[in-house]
């Protein structure tokens, strides 16, 4: 537990507020688990008039809290349309009507690349994880994209042992090449801080610490030489407002 | 026209051992009564296909009956892993399984082909990830008229479609509301369909925003009320959501998993409602 003027506080809570934060008005397509608490945060917070997505098809969707389900009732009973899944896919998410995408990822890489599928080689995996879902085409059309993910050694790897959902490729001119329309992963929020696309090589690189987190714990918690922007700055800690709102979201899930 | 009957004839008639069958509902309408009804009749062998296999697959796949399963995610909703499957993946337990492996935009493009009756379907997808290296069934096309490169999935047309909807009325017409996922598309890209529905109705009341499948595109139709448990029916039912975080300890276990489906699957004794508990 960290302590600020608003109380104490854990790291989930900070990458949690952190998250929310980044989404302001316009639309979010949500993915499942930590994203959608964050999503839905901001909407209990500073964004009332975000409009949350869920690949089940509820567009507009207005939960009282955050579902256990991308298809909980309440996101239909609460949505402004709830349309099909190819709809949902096709009609809104392809053509890059959506402004944000927000992600979890299993493992991730210097150049925001995603995996999801497989710890260790495809044909006899150590784990087997969930799989793809939504994520390789809202990663590749939302304009941009969000991942939430806590950081360590094991999750941020050099790269990836599957690329599930694509963030920069192997680096500078990849999205383009590919025909990826969105502008890709603009934002990585962990436990530790936040990071960010170096403009020039695409590589992620660490903008913002958490308060109380050292420079040298993020770099021990990295699979690559993390690098640190020269205008490197502390995250300011959640309001208490903020940690009131978001514990009133979780406190309240069943 | 659709004819009304017992599920576990419905089952008997449609489902064959070989078979590709998709059960679809997504996270809502899931058709459990009919995959339960699949596992006492002892189905083996079959290709199945389900966007997010969720715990009924799971439940298919540790029980023996899968030898392939086409999906594009594979998980515990909010939960975690689904261990029957993941057994089966690393382990080959009980049986290997061959695994096809999608992203949702994929299989539902490939349903909505097959019901479209075309030999596949254009996407924005796919592309640059490690999906087309492990599955043969996602290839590059070329557009025709720009020339820019997009990704083209084959059709799906299952041997036989699932879905559980709301109602239907006597000559087997069917309504279905609130997250109606990719129930239509499956159904019309079928050979052989079965819809199990909440109740049947004199009447199908007009209801907005209602998916209605007409009676004669559907092959067999039968009452399981509760048989979407442990997902839901809206406005019958909701989600069961401390059951899926109880399948976690349950299904985590071989001997644990085997215990529970001999006595809450397999004992035919268990009444129609609590076959989905």
């Amino acid at each position: 537990m960290t302590v600020s003027p608003a109380g104490s506080y854990t790291s989930d809570e900070m990458m949690t507020v952190a998250a929310a934060r980044r989404l302001r008005s316009g639309s979010c397509f949500v993915g499942i688990g930590l994203p959608s608490v964050a999503a839905n945060l901001a909407r209990r917070t500073h964004a009332p008039d975000l409009v949350l997505i869920y690949e089940s098809g509820t567009v507009g969707a207005k939960p009282s809290r955050p579902p256990l389900s991308i298809g909980d009732g309440e996101l239909a009973e609460t949505a402004d349309a709830v349309v099909s899944v190819p709809e949902i896919f096709n009609y809104w998410l392809q053509p890059g009507r959506i402004d944000v995408g927000f992600l979890g990822a299993a493992q991730i890489d210097r150049f925001g690349n995603i995996n999801t599928t497989v710890i260790g080689p495809y044909e006899d995996p150590g784990v087997r994880l969930p799989g793809a879902g939504g994520a390789p085409e809202i990663a590749a059309s939302c304009r941009e994209v969000t991942v939430i993910v806590r950081q360590s050694p094991r999750a941020f790897v050099d790269r990836v042992d599957f690329v599930t959902s694509v963030g920069f490729g192997s680096g500078p001119g990849d999205r383009e090449r590919l025909g990826l329309r969105g502008s890709g992963p603009r934002t990585v929020i962990t436990d530790l801080g936040v990071l960010e696309p170096d403009p020039a090589t695409c590589e992620l690189v660490l903008t913002h610490l958490h308060p109380g987190v050292t420079l040298e714990a993020a770099r021990a918690a990295t699979g690559w030489e993390l690098a640190a922007a020269s205008g490197l700055r502390e995250t300011e800690p959640p309001t208490a407002q903020e940690l009131a709102a978001l514990r009133g979201l979780t406190g309240e899930r069943q | 026209m659709a004819t009304v009957v017992p599920l576990a004839e419905a089952v008997a008639e449609l489902v064959r051992d070989g078979d590709s069958v998709a059960m679809e509902g997504f996270t809502h309408l899931i058709p459990y009564a009919a995959g339960h009804e699949i596992i006492r009749q002892g189905r083996r062998d079959l290709t199945l296909i389900r966007m997010t296999p969720d715990l009924v697959y799971d439940q298919l796949i540790g029980m023996g009956c899968a030898r392939r399963l086409v999906f594009s995610w594979g998980g515990n909703p909010g939960v975690g892993s689904l261990h029957r499957f993941r057994d089966a993946v690393q382990n080959r337990w009980p049986a290997p399984l061959e695994i096809e492996e999608h992203s949702h935009a994929g299989i539902a493009n490939a349903y909505v082909a097959g019901a479209s009756g075309l030999p596949f379907a254009v996407l924005r997808g796919y592309r640059g990830t490690d999906l087309p290296s492990r599955t043969a069934n996602i290839r590059p096309i070329t557009c025709p008229f720009t020339g820019e490169e997009l990704t083209a999935v084959p059709a799906i047309n299952p041997d036989v479609a699932i879905v559980h909807a709301q109602r239907a009325d006597r000559s087997g017409n069917v309504q279905l509301w609130g997250i109606t996922g990719v129930q239509k598309e499956a159904v019309l890209a079928a050979r052989r369909s079965l819809v199990t529905v909440e109740e049947i109705v004199e009447e199908l009341e007009p209801r907005p925003g209602a998916v209605v499948l007409p009676g004669w595109a559907i092959t067999r139709v039968s009452a399981a009320p509760g048989g979407s448990h442990p997902s839901y029916s809206a406005g019958y039912s909701v989600r069961d959501n401390a059951f899926y975080q109880a399948w976690d300890e349950i299904s985590r276990d071989r001997e644990t998993f085997l215990a529970w489906m001999g006595d809450h699957v397999l004992d035919r004794s268990a009444t129609a409602s609590e076959a989905g508990r």
